[in-house]
């Protein structure tokens, strides 16, 4: 074994002792391997769902078999659709308490903490363990307010109406390739409905978890955030270590209404196998606000670009993001912030870190349509490279089809520089404790962003993902 | 018994060009020692010799804390020991505050002192912090900046003393701390040295003039020259470099060309 892939399997136990055990399968359901129009059309049968969806879900079947692979970015040759495991239903229903999700996976969930979380600091869990929520549940004063938290299936069987009126519509099935493909299969995710006025002061937690090998998990998520209400959601994302790929493609919409404010803050720390791909985007109402909070620190490769479509004047988005990239990792992460109305204000702060020959990019679109007068945008993007052989690159996309408007753009490129170890050693660090350090400085205007327990998570994580460095 | 540090016959340099060419010195704890010497003499590649930048290599001779070579020890190795260094050019650490900063290097210092200490609580740290900030006559909000990160010269060269204050080093080097100050910011900083001063505390203090020495008066003064230390005395001795500069030893020892 060479030295290499020996390091990489250190990496790996490391993840494999906090987050990579696995379950034995009990499954009520496991499709076979591969995608074809009979599994899409299975899918919604097992789901009992009313005709329109299966028609969008054959379309997006349709759409995605047409569709070229994307060549403007990373290499996706490797992955092999029909490989995969497109649905998988580990229960018969969704529990509303902890008693009613089977024990073994309960425990999965205790031993992530989740259940302990929610008595502590949130307004709400749910969690998904393979295709489907196993668990959901809001706090009971929310929901006499109106909140509704739900499983997604939930969701369209108790709000049809709702449902129908927003499903598909801020991302079409023929978006991308991927967009596609997760409106053919899609299963799971949340359905979240704050009613006018509503503030949902902590946050609502959603907890993705794969366990199979060669799993697809494709999420799918509906945030209608009422005018003038207030909510944030956490999703957070873990699976076992397998020698071979795991796909997650989910796709996140949100619709913000008049002075509403919605936070989106992702954990993701997916084991070094699974392909992370992602659409998720917003739609921004009148003086609403919307921030993405986007922390990708697991993979093998993610891409995500989180989006806000600023609709009527006064709209504001924000993408803050980190992406964190070691020995055999890709992050491709970014945003585009698309300001179709005057008045609208966007912000994308990025800061990604390279270590050994770990990749990671910044790319980004920042749009200013005809008419959209008095709009301003600002980008940062930080990258910091720990080691000579990490990468680091800047796609910085901007259109501007108005005059006034105020734009500006800053990238950097920062190296661990030998100075700074020093330093920091003098006083009594170790060079890892220094790189650490350094690295948490770095992504602190990040951090400084979440709530404090995920600050906490967050700086675990990072720790955790530079032990043991190998320069 | 007290700390010793003692350089024997030290020759180092970087890139292969020789800078510092047989020093001998020793300082033990309770003592001021002053360094003087031109620019270029070798006194801030002695201070980063003694602390183990990567950049400089020992050819010979020896570093001894308490009798025993520390020429093998990593930089972190060498400051949990007690040996601390004042930069003249303090680094910054963007986004790490000075408070976040000084726990994570107390701690590593308790944890080298007993690998099962499992580090000051925050009110403890809190405490002891505050207490050397108003000793040091530091604003509180201090804690709450970025290290170094935009700080003034003054500012820099006070966190430095911050550091010196929380970590109490056994010998602690500094590195032209009155460098690039006004006077004023040399008196503070001065005052802060000295309360730390004490049978606790060896200092090194390194220097190109004298006017710091008015306010941290040493009971030794060495001075360096073209890589050798050329005289040692009393503080006398400083006052007589001040009157008379380095041209005496220009005319001795010829002209230094080296870079710093």
């Amino acid at each position: 074994m060479s030295a290499e892939n020996a390091e990489l399997l250190t990496l790996q136990d490391r993840y494999e002792q906090k987050y990579g055990f696995r379950d034995p399968e009990n499954y009520v359901f496991k499709s076979r391997k591969g995608l074809s129009r009979a599994i899409v059309e299975e899918i919604s049968l097992m789901k009992g769902e009313p005709e329109w969806m299966l028609e969008k879900r054959l379309q997006g079947y349709e759409h995605f078999i047409a569709r070229p692979m994307p060549n403007w970015g990373p290499d996706l040759s490797v992955l092999d659709f029909n490989d995969i495991y497109y649905f998988v239903r580990a229960t018969e229903g969704e529990g509303r308490s902890w008693d009613e999700v089977p024990d073994d996976i309960k425990r999965t969930f205790d031993r992530l903490g989740i259940p302990e979380a929610e008595q502590k600091f949130l307004a709400g869990v749910g969690a998904q363990y393979e295709s489907e929520m196993v668990y959901h549940k809001v706090r009971e004063d929310l929901e006499k307010q109106g909140v509704v938290f739900l499983g997604i299936e939930e969701g369209l069987r108790q709000h049809p109406d709702l449902f129908r009126e927003y499903f598909g519509t801020i991302i079409p099935y023929n978006d991308n390739k991927f967009a596609a493909l997760n409106t053919a299969v899609w299963s799971g995710g949340s359905f979240v409905y704050v009613p006018p006025g509503v503030e949902v002061q902590m946050p609502l937690q959603a907890y993705f978890r794969i366990n199979t090998a060669n799993m697809g998990q494709f999420e799918r998520s509906l945030i209608i955030v009422d005018k003038g209400a207030k909510v944030h959601y956490v999703e957070g994302c873990t699976a076992p270590v397998y020698s071979t790929h795991s796909l997650h493609s989910g796709v996140i919409e949100i619709i913000v209404k008049e002075g509403a404010d919605c936070r989106y803050t992702t954990i993701q720390n997916w084991a070094n196998n699974v392909y992370n791909l992602v659409t998720q985007r917003a739609r921004v109402y009148r003086n609403a606000k919307m921030a993405w909070v986007d922390g990708n620190l697991g993979s093998r490769l993610t891409m995500k670009y989180p989006s806000v479509y600023l609709m009527e004047e006064g709209a504001h988005g924000e993408i803050l993001s980190v992406a964190f990239a070691r020995h055999g990792q890709n992050q491709d992460a970014g945003g585009k912030a698309l300001h179709l109305a005057p008045n609208t204000s966007s912000q994308i702060i990025s800061k990604s870190i390279s270590m050994e020959d770990g990749r990671s990019s910044y790319r980004g679109l920042v749009h200013v349509a005809p008419g959209a007068t008095d709009s301003r945008s600002n980008v940062v993007c930080d990258a910091l490279l720990l080691h000579e052989h990490s990468k680091t690159d800047t796609y910085p996309y901007i259109e501007i089809n108005d005059n006034d408007v105020l734009i500006g753009h800053e990238a950097s490129v920062t190296k661990v520089s030998e100075e700074q170890l020093f330093y920091l050693q003098s006083r009594g660090l170790s060079e890892d404790e220094a790189n650490l350090m350094i690295v948490n400085g770095f992504i602190e205007p990040f951090v400084k962003e979440l709530p404090m327990e995920y600050a906490v998570e967050l700086n675990r994580l990072v720790a955790l993902q530079m032990e043991g460095s190998v320069g | 018994m007290g700390a010793v540090l003692e350089i024997c016959d030290l020759h180092a340099g970087v890139n292969g060009t020789p800078i510092l060419k047989g020093v001998n010195l020793t300082v033990r704890q309770g003592e001021v020692h002053a360094l003087m010497g031109p620019n270029g003499s070798g006194k801030s590649t002695l201070s980063f010799v003694l602390t183990g930048h990567p950049v400089y290599e020992v050819a010979s001779g020896d570093i001894l804390f308490n009798g025993e070579s520390i020429l093998d020890l990593e930089p972190d190795e060498r400051s949990h020991l007690g040996l601390f260094m004042a930069f003249q050019y303090p680094v910054s650490i963007p986004g790490v505050t000075v408070a976040n900063f000084l726990r994570t290097a107390l701690n590593a210092h308790r944890k080298a002192k007993d690998p099962s200490d499992k580090g000051v609580s925050i009110p403890e740290f809190r405490r002891l912090m505050l207490d050397r900030m108003k000793f040091l006559q530091m604003d509180p909000s201090f804690a709450g900046r970025y290290l170094n990160d935009g700080f003034s010269g003054g500012e820099k060269k006070r966190a430095e003393i911050l550091q010196m204050a929380v970590l109490q080093p056994k010998i602690a080097v500094m590195d032209e701390t009155d460098s690039g100050l006004d006077i004023d910011a040399v008196r503070i900083v001065a005052e802060g040295v000295n309360k730390l001063v004490g049978p606790e505390m060896g200092v090194l203090v390194i220097t190109h003039y004298q006017r710091i020495l008015n306010y941290i008066p040493p009971q030794f003064v060495h001075v360096m020259y073209d890589g050798r230390i050329v005289e040692s005395g009393g503080p006398e001795l400083a006052l007589k470099l001040e009157d008379e500069g380095y041209a005496p030893y220009e005319e001795k020892y010829g002209k230094v060309v080296t870079a710093p």
